[in-house]
């Protein structure tokens, strides 16, 4: 295909879909009636709900139903729970475990707070854009680019060779001994984490940027007014306007740690008790091929997740009731 | 219509294999496959077709094409389209060429979903095993197997084969047994490349008392971290115990922690885990687990080591402007073997070309690529070296780099028992898992022991 | 907006009186000096590791490997040569322009697609009444969690085969060289994030404003595009932004499912590190050169995050 070929592939794709979507709304659009609201929000959630339905919900379906048999990539057997019992009673699993949660509770606490931070102490500021774009960076850089960076920050060499990695440069410049950041457990967990933070940060700040640009400015004067300034502003009237936003994205930072494997992967590949579920998911499905074994920790992983539904669910429910 | 046309020539062997494949055996002028050939081949009186006359079986094959998939990735993936010129000319057909570096994962997705390449080059036996049994490869045909006969050693043949049927032809090839060191650095020492274990060990305390660390190592390489010290491994194996144990310790017909390997591993063990010798330009024992593999021979420049065993693609890894060769910046010698009772080991690896579809351009494809006559073409299109082959019809003269000959050397060597690379061949949950993991916290200390029982305790049941 | 009205009530209360406001602004002058050097900080902190490859990716090839990019400060020697590598793509017949294109091609439909379906779905969850609403978003938030990766198989599945003798969209014959797979993944994996950011930031649109519209005789079909997308820009920007760069970045989508023919620049430049990672140098100027067009949709984008945009409307 020739460049201005895609483009008209490209364009006809686009037409395509806002055509057969401007023709549902419009044949909705008049019916007013109690059963015409379903009819109407069929027209609305339908394409999404069709299409999730194929692509996600019936693979996670397969995917429970293959973490009941075997190793095999081509017609495993049926093997029952065994998947999970080998999970469960292997010993490493317990630091997996361990890592895991580490990820999740320390990755979305400290995105979100630098990220809120962030965007509140640069609002307004004269080079809010460029300095937006500072800490946006790392999520728009493919990881790929990332895994790289970051070598060449962890880089470990012996004291008395020439230094790739900074922080080891920096430790010989203070005559400090040079250190194997990721050697050691469980601070290389750590040192992991702190990559993935450098990422999700990007996320927070642009999504709560965007939620503390939408403040009524009446409130916000209204405070300035009475005299709130500087901190309790954020306390008082900041956290508690974009609280919808911050919980959006606690909750979406959670789950995107959770599926996280390539820092992992490329850093470690595992070793040195760094492995996390996602990982070890990964690597049986595609490394070592057990693929029961992986749909079983992705069972697991999924539900892990209940409770951050649940807690959004309460969040929504009392949205709902005031 | 893609899977139409699957289905159709799915039929169209399924009553092939119903009628006892006798086809496939009988007449040259029909290849076994999916219908017959028409018309002449375009490469009919072209001289440099010559060599190529099995390619007239199949036909007039102009505005067909064949896709290919593989791990093969640029600079190199230049020199194999190159390489393919010839079958164009002599065929008509075309060949689409699609390389990734996550090769082995996506050709399984692929080959689950039935939207498998035409052919894939397969650089695992283990995986080649374990695509068959999806039922979803095609055999060999005659022409393949006849060429693999005349130019192939029966171990090539082996690692092709899977229940007796052979299914893909060896491509390409690269050695495993070389030690990296630099020429000049040895002949200004005074240093001279060792011929026995036992010199290479002395050479060693030799180099250390100068207070040079005589080797580095590298094991990180990402999902595949410790896979260089397997190979330490089965190169100790091959040498101190031979290539018969190598065999039924790579089938397990023996235990994985057999005592055998536990003294190979201990071998490995005297040179990887003594702080005195290793890990020049890195730090101590434990840095080898943090070290890429890719970038572990670079202190050789520099002088901070003397030593790396790792195979001969390594000559891609020296930066722009390194003189690789005898005399050079840099070159490798050949690991020494321990005693002469089992010959010259070498250890290896290699592709193996792969069909999922019987359709004439795809088996005249296989064909070309099992002749003497591609190895060679493809020598001539790679200037910049790196690659050599099995073939025993492959010139030497026209490999154009120094190490790429003493690689065709070492395989053409008639001393030479070739081994391929052990952990390819294992259940993947061992040779792309305990094995590697095993191996990565061996030498950051786990016990020789520990390690090889660890092993033992993985190995699938079955 | 109730929540918001009561605790700026409790500062009312508590706050202090007007006459000090001129030692309160001291304090807000000095504490905003100390806030933006945190910020300065936090911003080098940031842009460090990035600046490193930045000016590796202008290193030759043994400095990189062999020394520290700060080394380049004391002992200077730049080269263009990983650009001019990554811009013909490891190969005289293919340059990169050409998945340039792909990635374009590819990443604008699947921005559109799935912020409009999604827009509509939020839309639906938050101001529509009807049965099975709760259980319904909450699967749809739930899936958020399938992992990619188990979807891959049983997606190209379909795709290659469909059933009730639909036209296959993947293999040989795929139309238009296998783009549609590419657009119709992308949607269905950004689907439930979108539905469950956007519809968050829908719930927070005053109900009156919906009330009023609909006592005017507005359905929800007006309303929706009267109302609800003007307000909702700054969201849809935002998320906008990131879907734009997940399509983008992403490898493992197009591994499986683009033909060489329309593979994008992630997969592209992955390739030219070479079979055994020996060329990883490369890596760092192709980050910049992917890097380039995220950063224009950013920047450009950010001008949807205009202050007041509700306040105004609440007014009117």
């Amino acid at each position: 295909m020739s460049t201005s070929e895609k483009f008209v592939q490209m364009v006809l794709a686009i037409v395509l879909f806002y055509s057969v979507m401007a023709i549902i709304l419009l044949l909705t659009q008049r019916l007013r009636s109690r059963a015409g609201e379903r009819v109407q929000a069929a027209a609305f959630l339908g394409p999404s709900l069709l299409l999730i339905g194929i692509g996600l919900l019936y693979p996670a379906i397969v995917t429970a139903w293959q973490s009941l048999h075997g190793a095999a990539l081509f017609d495993p057997p049926f093997v029952g729970l065994d998947n999970y019992k080998t999970l469960f009673t292997n010993p490493q699993e317990i630091t997996v475990l361990r890592n895991t949660l580490l990820w999740v509770v320390l990755t979305p606490l400290f995105s979100t707070g630098i990220g809120l931070g962030y965007a509140v102490i640069i609002d307004r500021a004269r080079f809010e854009k460029f300095a937006k774009a500072l800490i946006f960076m790392p999520i728009a850089i493919s990881m790929v680019g990332a895994s790289i960076i970051w070598k060449f920050v962890y880089d470990y060499k012996a004291g008395g060779s020439e230094q790739i990695g900074l922080l080891n440069q920096i430790l010989v410049w203070l005559h400090l001994d040079t250190y194997n950041f990721l050697l050691t457990d469980p601070w290389n967990t750590l040192f992991l984490i702190v990559i993935l933070i450098w990422i999700q940060a990007g996320f927070a700040m642009t999504i709560l940027s965007a939620s503390i640009k939408a403040i009524p400015d009446d409130i916000v004067e209204a405070a300035r007014l009475d005299g709130v300034g500087g901190w309790k502003m954020f306390r008082y009237i900041t956290v508690p306007s974009i609280r919808p936003s911050l919980i959006v994205v606690l909750t979406t930072i959670t789950i995107a740690t959770l599926k996280v494997f390539d820092i992992v992967q490329t850093a470690t590949g595992g070793n040195f008790n760094t492995s996390v579920l996602a990982y070890e998911f990964y690597r049986q499905n595609f490394v070592a091929g057990d693929q029961g074994l992986a749909t079983a920790i992705a069972v697991v992983i999924f539900i892990l997740v209940t409770p951050v539904v649940i807690y959004n669910i309460r969040q929504m429910r009392k949205l709902e009731g005031r | 219509m893609r899977s139409r046309n699957t289905r159709r020539w799915a039929a169209a062997a399924a009553a092939l294999t119903g009628a006892g494949l006798a086809l496939a055996g009988c007449a040259s002028s029909d290849s076994g496959g999916g219908g017959s050939a028409s018309g002449t081949w375009p490469g009919e009186g072209k001289s440099e077709c010559k060599g190529l006359e099995q390619l007239a079986d199949f036909g007039d094959l102009t505005g067909k094409t064949v896709s290919v998939y593989t791990s093969i990735l640029p600079p190199e993936q230049q020199a194999q389209e190159d390489s393919y010129k010839l079958f164009t000319t002599c065929t008509g057909a075309e060949v689409k060429y699609e390389g990734s570096d996550q090769f082995e994962t996506q050709l399984v997705v692929r080959v689950k979903a039935g939207n498998a390449p035409d052919i894939a080059y397969i650089p695992q036996p283990g995986l080649l095993k374990t695509v068959v049994s999806s039922g979803s490869a095609v055999e060999a045909p005659s022409q393949v197997s006849d060429n693999v006969d005349k130019w192939f050693g029966e171990d090539w043949r082996n690692y092709g084969t899977v229940d007796g049927k052979l299914y893909a032809a060896p491509l390409g090839a690269s050695v495993k047994s070389f030690v990296w060191f630099s020429p000049k650095m040895f002949a200004d020492n005074g240093w001279t490349v060792p011929e026995t274990w036992d010199d290479m060990l002395s050479l060693t305390d030799d180099i250390a008392a100068k207070g040079i660390k005589p080797w580095c190592a590298g094991f990180e390489s990402g999902d595949a971290t410790g896979w260089p010290g397997t190979d330490w491994l089965e190169d100790a194996v091959l040498r101190s115990a031979g290539p018969d144990v190598y065999d039924q310790w790579v089938n397990h017909d023996i235990p994985f922690n057999d005592s055998a390997i536990e003294t190979s591993l201990d071998d490995v063990g005297k040179i990887l885990k003594d702080d005195k010798y290793v890990n020049g330009g890195f730090g101590d024992v434990n840095s080898i687990a943090t070290t890429a593999f890719q970038d572990g021979g670079l202190p050789i420049l520099k002088g901070d080591c003397a030593m790396y065993r790792m195979a001969s693609f390594y000559a891609a890894q020296w930066p722009e402007g390194t003189d690789v060769s005898q005399g050079g910046d840099v070159f490798a010698f050949y690991l020494p073997t321990m005693s002469d009772e089992f010959g010259k080991p070498v250890l290896g690896g290699g592709e193996f070309v792969t069909a999922f579809s019987d359709r004439q351009e795809v088996q005249a494809f296989q064909t070309y690529l099992s002749t003497d006559v591609w190895a060679n073409e493809k020598a001539k299109a790679t200037p910049g070296g790196g690659w050599v082959s099995a073939n025993k019809g492959l010139d030497i003269n026209n490999l154009k780099s120094p190490i790429d000959k003493l690689s065709a050397e070492t395989l053409q060597d008639p001393n030479a028992v070739f081994r391929f690379d052990g952990s390819d061949q294992m259940p993947s949950a061992v040779g792309a898992g305990s094995f590697w993991k095993e191996m990565t916290a061996w030498i950051t200390g786990e016990s020789t022991d520990q390690a090889l029982t660890n092993v033992e305790n993985s190995w699938p049941a079955s | 907006m109730t929540g918001v009205v009561t605790d700026a009530q409790i500062v009312d209360a508590e706050s202090t009186p007007p006459q000090r406001s001129a030692s309160e602004a001291a304090k807000d002058a000095l504490s905003s000096r100390t806030a933006s050097i945190v910020a300065l900080v936090i911003a080098v902190i940031w842009t460090i590791p990035t600046f490193g490859l930045l000016v590796s990716s202008f290193r030759p090839e043994e400095d990189v490997k062999t020394s520290g990019w700060w080394t380049i400060f004391t002992n200077p020697s730049f080269t263009l040569q990983n650009y001019k590598d990554v811009l013909s793509g490891g190969s005289s017949q293919e340059s990169l322009y050409n998945n340039l294109i792909n990635s374009i091609v590819i990443t604008i439909p699947a921005v559109l697609i799935p912020i409009s379906l999604a827009t509509l779905a939020a839309y639906a969850f938050a101001w529509m009444d009807f049965k099975g609403k709760y259980v319904l978003f909450i699967a749809v938030f739930a899936l958020q969690i399938v992992p990619i990766q188990v979807t891959l198989v049983p997606l190209l599945k379909l795709y290659v085969d469909p059933p009730f003798n639909l036209m296959p969209l993947a293999g040989r014959d795929a139309p238009a060289g296998g783009l549609y797979e590419l657009w119709i993944s992308h949607t269905i994996f950004a689907l439930p994030l979108a539905i469950f950011l956007l519809h968050n930031f829908m719930r927070e649109i005053p109900g009156e404003l919906i009330e009023s519209a609909r006592v005017d005789g507005a359905g929800h079909v007006q309303i929706f595009t009267r109302i609800m997308l003007p307000l909702m820009m700054p969201a849809i920007a935002a998320f906008g932004i990131f879907q734009f760069l997940w399509v983008w970045n992403d490898l493992l989508v197009a591994l499986v499912f683009s033909s060489p023919e329309v593979s994008p620049m992630t997969v592209k430049l992955v390739s030219l590190v070479g079979e055994r990672g020996q060329d990883w140098q490369l890596l760092a100027s192709g980050a910049f050169v992917s890097l380039i067009i995220p950063l224009i949709v950013f920047l450009s984008l950010q001008r949807y995050f205009v202050r007041g945009l509700l306040a105004g409307s609440v007014k009117g």
